[in-house]
């Protein structure tokens, strides 16, 4: 589990990339990839071990103002559970 | 075009040859009539063009893309073009200091090919003894850093194994794990006899692999592809023709699957001589299969059609001769007689010979 303390950083075999079709970011990783909306972009950049969840968490509050924390929180720690479970992201204590 | 025909994937075929002889190796059973007809620049202008059109994974494959001796130009531009740089390979022949090489030239991921759990076993479906190198090579790719892909085809003789070969995978720290049930296709078909399971020993693969997959979420990737042919549907093959992926052969043929081009009536184009845009937007043969209006009954009324795309238009020609058919392998094609034919010879008539994959004249054992 990804705690509001833990360091997530994206899994070695993930990389995102622009996509320009789209103008949209993606997650591409072996054989596959996720279109990932704005705020999950945002998030996955940030995924590089050196930020908690806590900071990730203030980043996107200060640049979705006036968007609610909690309703901030609730989106990170659910785009960070999913990308867990299939492997595609580490947590440094 | 549209979102709707849009390739993600180019898959590379940098060549036919290969040191090792697998039984039941996808290429054209006549691969030896075919030369690597692409010298380096040729290929990075296709991943460039690739690109332009929407490809963001790239698969090096063949054959064996190790034997080519560019590969590590090609390697370098393709990341230059932010591909995802998938190496697809039995891992011969390979030194730990090429492996190296691709590493700091950027290559992303790298797919090794394991035939079975012990030497024996395993060298006696490549045709080669080469078990202990690949066990090395996947080694070396862990400790350079990459991520490992471990492929295992699947097939009679290991079916029963799923269980080891996952244990393998995960004393190898593979990340993915594919046990892909042969598609009988290329040397496979030519061996469906020996090669074909029972019904029985897939369903028992089948719950090994679930079990495996739930006790390693997260951990590891386990995919299991079920053969078609002890399927209620066929698979939407490639994602559909022309969809998604766009395969270039060694002799730069721009095809939607690595063995359309055994299809008679269809004129593939080279990209030799138009750019990839051109004959994947408006080239006959890619567009032959599109859409649905080239679709048979019962398929063009059949709410699967979009999920499937009648599917497998390689695996409906060689075995119904023709190529618009309903894929035989779905259950409600009238051609279905023929793989419950098959099945039933699984069961009751299976061979224990081999025809090793060789360049024209085909030497059984
Ligand atoms: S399947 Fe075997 S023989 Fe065919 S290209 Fe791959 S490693 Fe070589
Ligand atoms: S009839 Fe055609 S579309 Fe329907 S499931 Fe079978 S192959 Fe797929």
């Amino acid at each position: 589990m990804i705690a509001l303390d833990s360091r997530p950083r994206l899994a070695a075999k993930a990389r995102i990339r622009f996509d320009r079709k789209t103008a949209r970011y993606l997650l591409l990783y072996p054989e596959r990839g996720l279109v990932l909306n704005p705020t999950a972009a945002d998030v996955a950049k940030l995924c590089t071990g050196e930020h908690t969840v806590h900071a990730i968490v203030e980043r996107l509050v200060e640049k979705y103002a006036p968007q609610p924390r909690d309703g901030v929180e609730r989106d990170v720690m659910s785009f960070l559970a999913t990308l867990t479970e299939r492997g595609l992201m580490q947590a440094d204590p | 075009m549209n979102d709707e025909h849009r390739p993600y994937t180019l898959v590379a075929e940098l060549t036919y040859r290969c040191p090792l002889r697998c039984v039941y190796c996808s290429n054209p059973l006549d691969y030896g009539r075919h030369v690597d007809g692409l010298d380096t620049a040729e290929w990075l202008r296709v991943f460039r063009e690739a690109e332009e059109l929407g490809v963001v994974q790239l698969h090096l494959t063949g054959g064996e893309p190790l034997v080519r001796d560019d590969l590590e130009p090609l390697v370098e531009g393709a990341r230059a073009l932010d591909l995802y740089t998938n190496l697809i390979t039995s891992g011969i022949p390979l030194s730990r200091e090429r492996l190296a090489r691709f590493r700091s030239l950027g290559l992303d991921n790298v797919q090794v090919s394991i035939q079975d759990i012990t030497a024996s076993s395993s060298d006696r479906i490549a045709g080669s003894r080469v078990f202990d190198r690949k066990l090395e090579v996947a080694r070396w790719v862990k400790e350079l850093g990459f991520p490992l892909t471990i492929n295992t085809v699947l097939h009679r003789d290991n079916l029963d194994h799923v269980e080891e070969i996952v244990a393998l995978a995960e004393a190898l720290s593979a990340d993915r794990l594919e046990l892909a049930n042969t598609q009988y296709l290329g040397w496979a078909l030519a061996n469906r006899r020996a090669l074909l399971p029972t019904a029985a020993q897939l369903d028992r693969a089948r719950r090994a692999s679930s079990a495996a997959r739930a006790r390693l979420r997260g951990k590891m990737e386990i995919v299991f592809v079920m053969p078609d042919y002890y399927s209620e549907f066929p698979k939407a093959c490639m994602d559909g023709w022309g969809r998604r992926f766009v395969v270039v052969s060694p002799d730069g043929l721009a095809l939607p699957c690595h063995v359309a081009h055994t299809l008679p009536g269809l004129v593939f184009e080279n990209v030799k001589d138009r750019p990839l845009e051109a004959i994947w937007c408006d080239s006959p043969a890619f567009n032959a299969f599109r859409g649905e209006a080239w679709m048979p009954e019962p398929c063009r009324s059949c709410e699967r059609r979009a999920i499937d795309f009648g599917g497998c238009r390689c695996q409906a020609f060689h075995l119904t001769r023709n190529a618009a058919a309903t894929d035989p392998a779905c259950s409600l094609s009238p051609d279905h007689g023929l793989i419950e034919a098959a099945r039933e010879q699984a069961l009751r008539a299976p061979s224990d010979g081999f025809e090793y994959r060789a360049p024209r004249s085909a030497v059984r054992t």
